[in-house]
């Protein structure tokens, strides 16, 4: 229902906008990728940062010292910021997860983006181009989850070792995490997913009910970030 | 109109300083050396050559559209064998190893700075590279 | 035949301030190859506050632009033509108020070489989008009423009778601007301070007391330094019209104060208190929003008794704390409010570095430089027909008393 009336108010807005629509529009009978993290998996090994490390080292992600120039694409945020409360069981009070983009099956971001440069694959995948990005971070003030970073200078310096395979970012670009669609579009599951030796990432088709992650959030109630706004994040938390 | 001999000369300095390498070669009969591209031996480029020297920009830009914006990550060449869409996994890994004996002999030579695409993609040569 | 290299030939002090403007205009300019060359690390932005001074300052000149309504509505629509003088002075300064917005905004750009790509790839469904559509439409129209009406000035004819129907155009047009602007913040799910219906009146109501303002005190500035002795009734017409958009301004930032804090929702309530009182030990912008506040009081103690807003002294005293509240309160606070404390609950400091300031000191100075010309431009042109024959059009009376 939300995706009709979406698209019928694309459509209606002016003729030329469904060329824009059209990459947007959710194939019904495709999948829509997800992300399910059992957090009590996650909990078995606090510091680890496996997932992370995965992904910034292939994806030269730089490691940028000051922490307001940060870029970060999967990242440890404590639980009580992600979903704030009050008398926290105490194997959460201090606990945290990972964080990254939901890959919002509305997502603000997509919807503000001035060249397309960043919009929703019909798999639900929120991905960007670093060839379209002007770097006016109009993405960035819409995200209310933080997940996206802006390259205030040359990334190179601060990566230690490039990955030939995949490319670096140029300076004035913003990135985030893509659910590694170059995995995805040759049949492999992201990269965090595979690199947690807990399993704690359950990476699937939303939209199969037979599948690992539907099994899962049919089993155990999942939590999502700030469900109030609207967006449909694709990413469900275990607590 | 009193001014008009000085703007005629003005104009004058102009051309020749503009056209200044054009006779300063026809004077000197120099002809500028042509770039010697180190091609690949025994192999076939992804369309005909002819076609890659004129229209190679547009071919990455078509593929990577097709790659980021669609996931369509194949290309089928004129010949009919298939590749992976990848400019430093398949033209720089598989044929031109060295972007500088390729890819900027002639950019130089004309004068061409190769868009940006160093600035983010990277040559298979120094797969793993320490930070600069 | 105008020559136009006599606007910028003039007296000493003339040619002193053409001078410091394109030393301020040089060295931004400087910064700003910095900026491109490294990126835009050399400003104070950062993760959480992803907009800073360029941004903040794009909204304030978006006002500045938008109010040359406020002379060409009463005239056009009202038929009030004391403000006849005064036409050609709001929409040059509508020029040049445009041009500074698009250049903060290409300012803020982290790759401008492709700013193009808004064109090329347009996305109706972003505000931003429509914010350049909406800015160009109103530069161009602003560009034609002015040069034409201008032209036929010169040639001593009344302006060609389509112009009307431009000129009718471009009230609206300033309305929407300046709504697109306020779209492009409060239709954002995550960002609490912006998201609110009021913002777009609120953004006008600024823009009709900071515009005014500043035309008052061009006005008052242009009587002390050339001949132009016309228009005492526009100014004190002007003044009103800043009295009551002030009144309304400040009457529209203490409801949004009311639906903060009364309703208590943290997520609304700590970007106010971020900007008034502070917040985990960020303080910076509280001295800045109490100078706004106290400036908004004393401009209007001011501008209500009519004493002191029909003295010209006192009323540019008024005109420069309007103009110096609202710059604070839409061209720093406005933006950087929004982005503190984070959707994370990260309160970041920010405070604009010194190429950054530069750059948008460039911009202003390259706004002032725009605009000096275009009113010399002017004032050649009217001095010119003041001193030949009658005047073609009553409603330039007013014109003739611009002498040498």
């Amino acid at each position: 229902m939300n995706i009709s009336r979406k698209t019928f108010v694309k459509f209606a807005a002016l003729p030329f906008v469904a060329l824009a629509a059209k990459g947007a529009r959710s194939k019904p009978n495709g999948p829509r990728w997800g992300m399910a993290i059992d957090h009590r998996n996650c909990a078995k090994d606090e510091g680890c940062t496996l997932c992370t490390d995965a992904c910034h080292l292939t994806h030269n992600v730089p490691t940028i010292p000051d922490a307001r120039r940060e870029v970060k694409w999967v990242w440890k945020e404590r639980f009580s910021k992600v979903f704030p409360s009050e008398y926290l069981p105490a194997r959460l009070e201090n606990a945290s997860g990972p964080v990254m983009c939901n890959h919002c099956e509305n997502p603000p971001c997509t919807r503000v983006c001035p060249t397309g440069a960043t919009f929703k694959r019909p798999d639900g995948i929120v991905m960007m181009d670093w060839h379209r990005c002007i770097g006016c971070r109009y993405c960035m003030a819409a995200c209310p989850y933080g997940s996206r970073s802006f390259n205030w200078s040359d990334p190179r310096p601060h990566i230690r070792s490039v990955n030939a395979a995949y490319p670096c970012r140029t300076k004035g670009v913003v990135e985030k995490c893509t659910f590694c669609v170059e995995r995805l579009d040759v049949g492999k599951a992201p990269l965090c997913s595979e690199a947690c030796p807990e399993k704690a990432l359950i990476f699937g088709d939303l939209n199969d009910p037979r599948s690992e992650i539907r099994t899962l959030l049919s089993a155990r109630y999942g939590l999502r970030r700030r469900t109030e706004l609207g967006t449909r994040p694709s990413v469900f938390y275990i607590l | 109109m009193r001014d008009q001999p000085i703007i005629l000369a003005g104009l004058a300095v102009f051309l020749v300083i503009a056209s200044f390498p054009f006779w300063y070669n026809a004077a000197t009969l120099r002809a500028a050396a042509r770039p010697a591209l180190q091609l690949p031996p025994g192999k076939q480029c992804v369309a005909p050559v002819k076609y890659m020297k004129a229209y190679h920009m547009r071919m990455l830009d078509s593929w990577r559209d097709q790659v980021v914006r669609t996931g369509v990550r194949r290309y089928t060449s004129p010949g009919g064998k298939t590749y992976d869409i990848s400019l430093t996994g398949t033209c720089l890994s598989q044929c031109h190893q060295d972007r500088a004996k390729f890819c900027d002999r002639c950019h130089s030579y004309v004068g061409v700075r190769a868009a940006y695409c160093w600035d983010c993609h990277n040559s298979p040569g120094n797969a793993v590279r320490t930070a600069r | 035949m105008l020559r136009l290299e006599k606007t910028v030939s003039g007296g000493r002090a003339y040619r002193i301030w053409l001078l410091c403007l394109a030393a301020v205009i040089a060295t931004g300019f400087a910064c700003y190859l910095r900026q491109l060359d490294y990126g835009l690390a050399v400003t104070g932005m950062s993760r959480d506050i992803t907009w800073g001074l360029y941004i903040a300052q794009f909204t304030f000149t978006v006002g500045i632009a938008a109010s040359a309504v406020m002379v060409v509505l009463p005239y056009y629509l009202h038929d009030y033509k004391a403000f006849g003088p005064m036409l050609i002075l709001g929409e040059f300064v509508a020029i040049s108020a445009v041009l500074m917005c698009m250049l903060f905004i290409f300012a803020d750009m982290g790759q401008p070489a492709r700013v193009l790509n808004v064109m090329l790839h347009p996305a109706p469904q972003s505000m931003m989008f429509w914010d350049m559509v909406s800015l160009s439409i109103y530069l161009l129209l602003n560009t034609i009423i002015a040069s034409v009406t201008l032209a036929a000035e010169r040639r001593e004819l009344p302006p060609p009778t389509w112009i009307r129907s431009l000129i009718l155009l471009s009230i609206p047009w300033a309305v929407s601007i300046h709504t697109v602007t306020a779209f492009l913040y409060c239709g954002l799910p995550g960002r609490s301070f912006w998201l609110t219906a009021i913002l777009a009146p609120r953004f006008l109501a600024s823009a009709f007391a900071s515009g005014p303002a500043l035309l008052i005190l061009l006005w008052l500035l242009l009587s002390k330094l050339t001949h132009v002795k016309a228009g005492g009734e526009a100014v004190r017409k002007l003044a009103v019209i800043a009295t009551y958009a002030m009144l309304l301004n400040v009457f529209f930032v203490l409801l949004e104060l009311f639906t903060a804090l009364y309703s208590g929702i943290p997520g609304d309530a700590e970007h106010f208190r971020y900007l008034y009182l502070g917040l985990d030990g960020h303080f910076s912008l509280v001295p800045w929003m109490w100078v706004s506040a106290g400036l908004a009081i004393l401009s209007l103690v001011l501008l209500l008794r009519p004493a002191t807003r029909e003295n010209h002294r006192t009323l540019a005293l008024a005109c420069v704390f309007v103009f110096v509240s609202l710059w604070i309160d839409k061209g720093v606070a406005m933006v950087v409010g929004g982005f503190v404390p984070s959707p994370m609950g990260a309160v970041t400091g920010y405070a604009p570095t010194a190429p950054e300031i530069a750059i948008a000191a460039g911009i202003w100075a390259l706004g002032a430089l725009v605009a000096t010309v275009l009113i010399k431009l002017a004032i050649l042109v009217r001095g010119g027909l003041a001193g030949r024959a009658a005047p073609l059009r009553a409603v330039d009376k007013n014109l003739l008393e611009v002498s040498h």
